[in-house]
């Protein structure tokens, strides 16, 4: 017996052996014993493990997006936006299985998919070199980061039913659509359109429909004045925020660099898109706090915060086809972006909690606009971005899409929400919305035991 | 017999209670509590929004004493509450008609003692 397994051992060894040694010097296939490895499915089993380990990473910005939300809004609503979180990524995974992915990636026509209904009769198929299956996983945790992105924005007041609907609707139907546009072979891909991993396809899709149910629901009880000034409604836990947002930017490392969809040009690739992230995060919460220090005297933590995502968000587009100076910029710009989105929504009296619509919204559209900017030719673009030669091709092009993906998602989800509206209802009663959603909606509390109280 | 109660700023509880030590004071109840007095309103802010915090933070001490304590009490809690800014607290001495040990079921001087 013992034996035997040294037997096992030594033969898996050597095939490693023999498998570092294809690496190393290329042979297209070498004989192991009885067993044959060729190079090309060596590539897709690698590619494939990178790809589900971004996948899994993707799949941890939930954690990171409960946190921050969570830790945004008042203690007495917490059970609420945590379920939320939770739940929506369980309708995203049913909605994007069963409709979404044929109608994101299935043949068809350049407005959607039409094949792949349930991913049937794809279990033993690849596309872009790795299996289906992983390739689903992959983007069914995009999909779930596009609908929970809304529950912040809608947070402390929307029904619980209304928002299971909704999360079912915007993954089945609204995220995938757009996103087969893009990234499926409809028509902005084929006019040159570029979004790498989403700037426009997950984040405009998701800031645009937390825009527009956050104007559909209306404000929070106390929020603005009778004169229409914004009132304060501090954040509950900032400690929770944090870890959120360390959290996101650490599985934003699988969202972008995982979009590569393999470990291609030996390295190269992944590498350019993980600095370039990094870099926008750090500058995004630079610029994000200098803006507030200076506008309101104090360097305002959940600024800061806002502001690394913010960079993140907008480097999601172009972090494969920019240089890391580019993303310094596009970080910085995005930080200064999202703090003035705050004051702009604050003035037009547009209740958003956790500044969903400045972060996901409007540096969503940024970052896919500085694709046009700052984009190379030498990085995969269709044409050169505008700062090298002064081509305003591109530029024009993503200016297309995401203009068209805004009108999209607003008049969509203005239907679906409207729609909830008028039969089951959006919003919560005032009273229970005094009380907390975690009482009125769940029977429960987040912090059992705990004797919160505010006086504001 | 009497109930001192005295709302105090939080930071000065430890020199208070030391103070009540020294005066051979050792019985009290201690509640956290929100108040305003003459102490200014102060301002925080939130994502760009200025607010007014015009309640603060204080300390809700109570202490049941015999008519020979009560101005020793009171010494006590001024010596240790006083920094002679606005909002160091107030004291609040009151009549008590009746004092019950639980354990025992003595009454009167004897329960506060």
């Amino acid at each position: 017996m013992v034996l035997k397994k040294e037997n096992i051992i030594t033969r898996k060894s050597l095939r490693l052996l023999v498998g570092l040694f294809v690496l190393a010097f290329g042979c297209e296939t070498v004989f192991a014993g009885d067993a044959e490895i060729d190079v090309a499915s060596l590539k897709q089993g690698l590619d494939t493990v990178w790809v589900l380990i971004a996948a899994f990473l993707v799949f941890f910005m939930q954690a990171g997006f409960g946190m921050v939300e969570a830790g945004f809004i008042r203690a007495k609503n917490t059970c609420n936006i945590l379920t939320k979180n939770f739940l929506d990524f369980c309708m995203a995974s049913l909605a994007f299985f069963l409709v979404g992915y044929a109608l994101m990636f299935g043949d068809g026509n350049a407005f959607c998919g039409t094949e792949g209904w349930a991913l049937a009769g794809l279990g033993d198929k690849t596309v872009s070199g790795i299996p289906v299956y992983a390739f689903w996983l992959f983007q069914a945790a995009f999909c779930g980061a596009a609908a929970t992105i809304v529950a912040g924005g809608m947070a402390e007041r929307m029904k619980f039913v209304g928002y299971l609907i909704y999360s079912f609707l915007i993954s089945a139907l609204i995220y995938p659509i757009v996103g087969h546009w893009i990234w499926g072979g409809g028509w902005l891909s084929s006019m040159g359109f570029y979004d790498f991993a989403g700037s426009t396809v997950v984040h405009t899709t998701g800031g645009m429909a937390a825009l527009i149910g956050t104007i559909i629901l209306r404000p929070r009880e106390g929020k603005f004045g009778i004169d229409g000034k914004a009132n304060a409604i501090p954040a509950h836990s900032i400690p929770l925020a944090s870890l959120g947002v360390f959290i996101l930017w650490f599985a934003w490392f699988g969202f972008n660099a995982g979009s590569t969809l393999g470990v291609n040009n030996g390295g190269f690739d992944i590498g350019r898109v993980a600095i370039n992230t990094n870099l926008a995060a750090a500058l995004g919460g630079i610029a994000a706090m200098l803006t507030a220090w200076k506008r309101f005297g104090k360097p305002d933590l959940s600024m800061a915060m806002n502001g690394a995502l913010a960079g993140l968000v907008a480097i999601t587009a172009p972090c494969a086809c920019v240089e890391p100076w580019a993303a310094i910029v596009i970080g910085s710009a995005a930080g200064v972006i999202v703090v003035l989105g705050v004051e702009l929504l604050d003035k037009l009296q547009i209740d958003d909690p956790v500044g969903a619509v400045p972060v996901h919204g409007m540096c969503g559209i940024w970052g896919t606009l500085a694709v046009g900017i700052f984009g190379k030719k030498a990085l995969g673009l269709a044409n050169e971005g505008f700062i090298y030669g002064g081509n305003p091709m591109q530029i024009g092009v993503q200016m297309v899409g995401s203009v068209a993906t805004i009108i999209f998602v607003v008049v969509c989800m203005g239907i679906v929400f409207k729609l909830i509206d008028v039969t089951i209802g959006l919003r919560v009663s005032r009273e229970e919305e005094l009380r907390g959603l975690d009482i009125g909606e769940h029977g429960m509390e987040a912090y059992g035991g705990f004797q919160i109280f505010s006086t504001s | 017999m009497k109930l001192v109660v005295a709302y105090i700023q939080p930071h000065k509880l430890n020199d208070v209670k030391k103070a009540l030590y020294k005066a051979e004071v050792y019985k009290m109840s201690v509640t956290n509590a929100l108040g305003c007095g003459a102490q200014p309103a102060y301002e925080e802010s939130y994502r760009g929004i200025k607010f007014e915090v015009n309640l603060f933070k204080k300390v809700r001490l109570e202490v049941a004493v015999n008519d020979n304590f009560i101005q020793r009490t009171i010494d006590a809690i001024i010596e240790g509450a006083k920094t002679g800014k606005l909002g160091d607290g107030k004291i609040f001495v009151v009549g008590l008609e009746e004092c019950i040990r639980i354990r025992t079921g003595e009454k009167g001087n004897d329960a506060i003692g």
